[in-house]
C-alpha cells in the first residue's frame, strides 16, 4: 500500500521506540525484557517500569497471547480507513505484557468474541515504511 | 510514606457556580465560561475579585490564560491536568496551600466550549506521541474505546449486563427531569437505552455521556475564613488522589481501577466519615460503567457487584443511594472535564439549595472523578458539619 493513500494515523518512531517499529518490518514482535526483576514491558522505553532498572534489552516476543478484554468500535474516527465495525482487542502477550490491537479474522459480533481466547500476531503494512502488529485466533 | 496530614475540614467550600448558560454555546469561548463561572461563584460565596490569591485550573496553558484573561495575578498557581477529575485533585491541592499559608482564598475554575470547539486547544497527540504509535493505529475512538474495555471485562469476569449498565443512565435521567439546568429531561427507559444506536460495544448511545459546552467554578478558602462568608460553608473532611497511567493499553488492571481505591481510601482515613454517613454521592459519569465501579473500589459494594447494586433503580430518586443528583454527564452538562460539577451539586445538596432534587437532610456528600481514560481518580468527602 502505497505511503500516500493510507488515511488512518501512522505512527512515527522516536529514538527509543525503533527497534519496535524496526521489528515489525520484519515481522518480529520486538519488548522488552528487565535484566534485574527479568519481567517483560511494553511499549519501548530504555527503563524497566516494574522496578526501574535500566539493565534492559530487547527480544523477540512468541507473538501469542490471549483476549483480555475487546471493544467493537462502530462509530471510528473519521477517516480511518478499516470500514466499521470493527473490533479493536486488549492483548495479553504470553510474556505478560498487554498491548492495543485490532483483532482480525472474527466477525465483529460479541457473540463470537470472548475474553481470554487464544492469539497469534499477524502483520499488515500500512505504509512502505510502517507495519501495524495485529491478531487472530489461534485456529483449533 | 506520609499519607492523610493533619488537613481534616480545615479548608472549605465557600462558593459555586455554573457558567450563565449550558448546553450549545457557539457564541461563547471557553474563556467566557471560564470568566462566567467564575464571577458567578465569587458572586456565591460574597468575595470580591481582590481576594483571590490562588488559581486552580486545568488544560493546556490554561494556567497562563485564564489570569491573563481575568486580570488576576495569582501568587499560588495549580494547573494539575490528569483529566476530567482535575477540579477534586485542585481542592486538596489548595487545601495544602492553604494550610502552609502560601494562600487564603484559592479559585477553582472550569471552562470548555466542549461541543462548539469555540477557543480551544488543537488536538493533542502528535505523530510520535505513544498514543499515536500505540493505541489510535487501532482506529480508538478515545473515551469510548478506553472506558469500554473495562466495561467488556466486567461483563466476562462478574456477569454484569448492558441492562444494568442500562439502570444507571435512566436513574440519571430522572434526577435531570428534576434539575432545570440539565440539558436533556426526557424520561428515559431501560429499552430506550438498549436500543439506542451502538457506539462502541458495549456502549449504546445512552451508555455515553453529553458532549456540551459550558463553565463551572468553586471558591476554596480556610474553614476559619468561610465561616464569615455569607453561605454555610461546607467542608472539605478528605481528599485522596492518584494516577496510574495515561494510555488505556497501560492501564494495571482492566477489573479494578487502583487509582480509585488509593483515592477513595484516603479520603475516607482522613475524613473519618463512614460508608454509612454518606447522604449523597456525586460520581464522575463518563459511561455508565464509570460510576459503578466508583460504587466498588469505594467500598460501597463489594467487587463485581455494581451490577446488582444499580438495579430497581436504587440511584434514581426515591432510591436508597442518590446518585447525580444534578442529572450527571449523562444528562445534565459534560463538556470534556466534569469534574467541577460535582463539586458543585455536592455543595448545593448540603446547602440545601435544590429544590425539587433536594436529598432530604443531607449532611455528607461524597464526591469521585475519573481522568483520562481511568487514568487518574480524585475523592474528596465534604459536609456542613466540622
Amino acid at each position: 500500500m502505497a505511503e500516500t493513500t493510507y488515511t488512518g494515523p501512522i505512527p512515527k518512531p522516536t529514538p527509543e521506540t525503533k527497534p519496535f517499529w524496526d521489528g515489525t518490518r520484519q515481522r518480529k514482535l520486538m519488548i522488552q525484557l528487565c535484566g534485574d526483576c527479568r519481567r517483560h514491558y511494553f511499549y519501548p522505553r530504555p527503563l524497566c517500569p516494574h522496578c526501574l532498572s535500566r539493565n534492559v534489552s530487547w527480544v523477540q516476543a512468541s507473538g501469542r497471547g490471549k483476549l483480555h478484554s475487546f471493544v467493537i468500535n462502530h462509530r471510528p474516527p473519521r477517516g480511518f480507513p478499516t470500514p466499521a465495525p470493527f473490533v479493536i482487542g486488549m492483548v495479553e502477550l504470553d510474556e505478560g505484557p498487554r498491548l492495543m490491537s485490532n483483532i482480525v479474522g472474527v466477525e465483529p459480533d460479541p457473540a463470537k468474541i470472548r475474553c481470554d481466547m487464544p492469539l497469534e500476531v499477524v502483520f499488515e503494512d500500512i505504509t512502505e515504511a510502517v507495519t501495524l502488529p495485529k491478531f487472530k485466533p489461534v485456529q483449533g | 510514606m506520609a499519607d492523610c496530614g493533619n488537613l481534616r475540614g480545615t479548608a472549605a467550600i465557600a462558593g459555586v457556580a455554573e457558567s450563565d448558560e449550558m448546553g450549545r454555546l457557539p457564541h461563547k469561548s471557553s474563556l467566557q465560561l471560564h470568566m462566567e463561572a467564575t464571577h458567578n461563584a465569587l458572586a456565591d460565596a460574597g468575595l470580591k475579585k481582590g481576594d483571590i490569591d490562588a488559581v486552580f485550573t486545568s488544560g493546556r496553558n490554561m494556567a497562563n490564560d485564564l489570569p491573563e484573561y481575568l486580570g488576576i495575578r495569582p501568587r499560588f498557581v495549580g494547573g494539575t491536568q490528569v483529566g476530567g477529575c482535575s477540579f477534586i485533585l485542585h481542592v486538596e491541592h489548595a487545601m495544602a496551600a492553604i494550610n502552609a499559608g502560601l494562600c487564603e482564598v484559592a479559585l477553582i475554575t472550569h471552562g470548555e466550549s466542549g461541543y462548539s470547539r469555540i477557543a480551544m486547544p488543537a488536538p493533542r497527540w502528535g505523530e510520535d506521541s505513544t498514543n499515536n504509535q500505540f493505541e489510535l493505529p487501532y482506529g480508538s475512538s478515545g473515551p469510548a474505546t478506553g472506558y469500554g474495555f473495562l466495561a467488556t471485562r466486567h461483563m466476562h469476569e462478574y456477569g454484569t449486563t448492558s441492562a444494568q449498565l442500562a439502570e444507571v443512565a435512566v436513574a440519571t435521567r430522572k434526577w435531570a427531569a428534576l434539575n432545570p439546568k440539565a440539558y436533556v429531561r426526557d424520561p428515559l427507559t431501560l429499552d430506550d437505552v438498549l436500543g439506542s444506536r451502538m457506539i462502541c460495544w458495549p456502549f449504546h448511545l445512552l451508555d455515553c455521556c453529553l458532549v456540551t459546552d459550558a463553565g463551572g467554578a468553586a471558591i476554596v478558602t480556610s474553614a476559619e475564613r468561610a465561616r464569615d462568608l455569607p453561605k454555610k460553608p461546607v467542608y472539605v473532611l478528605g481528599t485522596g488522589e492518584c494516577v496510574t497511567h495515561q494510555m488505556v493499553s497501560q492501564m494495571p488492571s482492566f477489573t479494578t481501577w487502583d487509582a480509585a481505591r488509593v483515592a477513595g481510601e484516603r479520603a475516607f482515613r482522613m475524613s473519618g466519615v463512614k460508608h454509612a454517613d454518606i447522604d449523597v454521592a456525586e460520581f464522575y459519569d463518563a459511561f455508565t460503567i464509570v460510576p459503578m465501579l466508583a460504587l466498588e473500589e469505594l467500598g460501597f459494594c463489594k467487587k463485581g457487584e455494581s451490577g446488582p447494586f444499580v438495579s430497581g433503580q436504587r440511584t434514581a430518586p426515591g432510591g436508597d443511594f442518590p446518585m447525580n443528583t444534578n442529572g450527571g454527564g449523562l444528562s445534565y452538562t459534560h463538556t470534556g472535564m466534569y469534574g467541577i460539577f460535582t463539586i458543585i451539586e455536592a455543595v448545593r445538596q448540603l446547602r440545601g439549595e435544590c429544590g425539587p432534587r433536594q436529598v432530604p437532610d443531607a449532611k455528607v456528600a461524597i464526591c469521585h472523578g475519573t481522568g483520562g481514560v481511568w487514568s487518574a481518580a480524585a475523592t474528596m468527602i465534604v459536609s456542613t458539619e466540622h
